[in-house]
């Protein structure tokens, strides 16, 4: 539990609010800093708010905010925007795209990365972040890589990669998490309506699973 | 058409890298969409002959598949094609048709405009 240093990697600003965002709450309460880079401002996001209060312009900038407002409430000090554009990850050069992550980790030094499972994690921009950050990690000799703890949803991912071994009760956090979520207006508020109505959606946020990657070589 | 051959569509994409290129980008649910589902939220979206250059094209996906265009301040891209042609005027033409064989999406590239 105790790391030295955090990373986590994601494509689009609240891909950590619902899987994870109370891992790192409870990481950044330990006092282990935590860097989240970011690859893109969800520029193509289909939510627009509940009425309307973005268009395709400004959903940018405002997803910036929020994403600024949900690090600070999650105690996330060291955020990288690495201004990639969204729906497009799958398109970059994968070398290119390593680099970038290859150099953040090698200046934070993390001894957890958090990232999506490449191939289990249904969006192409999630998975080609995941096979991103395992594309980076892979150069260093294998003793000396962070662990890297995956986020999962597909269907076939538990039919394929065993049950999540890394199952985390946050319920100590969960206000903090729930704050996290509600940051990110645009995205979430129609959703958390909907699971407020639907009355189940607090028991699974106070769980988060991961499946810790396990390296070919 | 044919149904898409990954290797040969990315060897098309990369000879129209780089230079100038007109492009005809198109989705498309049927102008009957929502007359027949009521329900049915119908949009669309169309360009033709826009003159673009791409640094990088690449075809990604299990099939469906999806091609982006990395432009120098944008992106172009399409999802859900299944299908390709090269013309004899060489042009790439690029298709995806639903179950029923009806076109959903188009993303055709050219060195001269379409007609």
């Amino acid at each position: 539990m105790n790391e030295r240093h955090v990373l986590v990697v994601f494509p689009h600003p609240d891909d950590e609010a619902f899987g994870v965002s109370g891992t790192i709450a409870e990481h950044a309460q330990n006092g282990t800093p935590v860097t989240y880079a970011c690859l893109t401002l969800g520029e193509m996001g289909r939510n627009m708010g509940v009425p309307p209060f973005a268009n395709r312009e400004t959903l940018p900038l405002i997803r910036k905010q929020e994403l600024e407002e949900a690090c600070r409430i999650l105690g996330i000090r060291d955020l990288r925007l690495l201004g990639y554009r969204d729906k497009t990850i799958e398109f970059e050069d994968e070398e290119e795209l390593a680099d970038r992550i290859a150099a953040i980790a090698a200046e934070t030094n993390p001894s957890l990365v958090i990232t999506f499972y490449p191939g289990y994690s249904v969006h192409p921009d999630h998975d080609a972040c995941g096979a991103a950050v395992i594309r980076a990690l892979k150069r260093w000799p294998k003793e000396k890589r962070p662990t890297v703890h995956c986020v999962a949803f597909a269907k076939n991912c538990e039919q394929d990669l065993g049950q999540p071994d890394v199952v985390r009760d946050v319920s100590s956090v969960i206000d903090t998490k729930l704050a996290a979520i509600r940051a990110h207006r645009s995205q979430t508020e129609g959703l958390m309506q909907a699971a407020s109505k639907r009355g189940d959606a607090l028991a699974w946020l106070k769980t988060e699973r991961f499946w810790t990657y396990r390296w070919d070589d | 058409m044919q149904p898409i051959d990954t290797v040969a569509v990315q060897e098309a994409l990369n000879r129209f890298a780089n230079r100038d290129v007109y492009i005809h980008l198109e989705t498309t649910n049927g102008a009957y969409a929502s007359h027949h589902n009521e329900g049915f939220y119908s949009v669309g979206a169309y360009i033709r002959n826009a003159c673009i250059r791409f640094t990088r094209g690449k075809i990604t996906g299990p099939g469906p598949y999806r091609v982006g265009l990395k432009l120098d301040l944008g992106w172009v891209y399409a999802e859900g094609l299944t299908h390709w042609e090269w013309t004899e005027k060489g042009q790439l033409l690029l298709a995806g048709h639903d179950d029923q064989g009806k076109l959903a999406v188009a993303l055709e590239l050219s060195d001269e405009p379409f007609v």
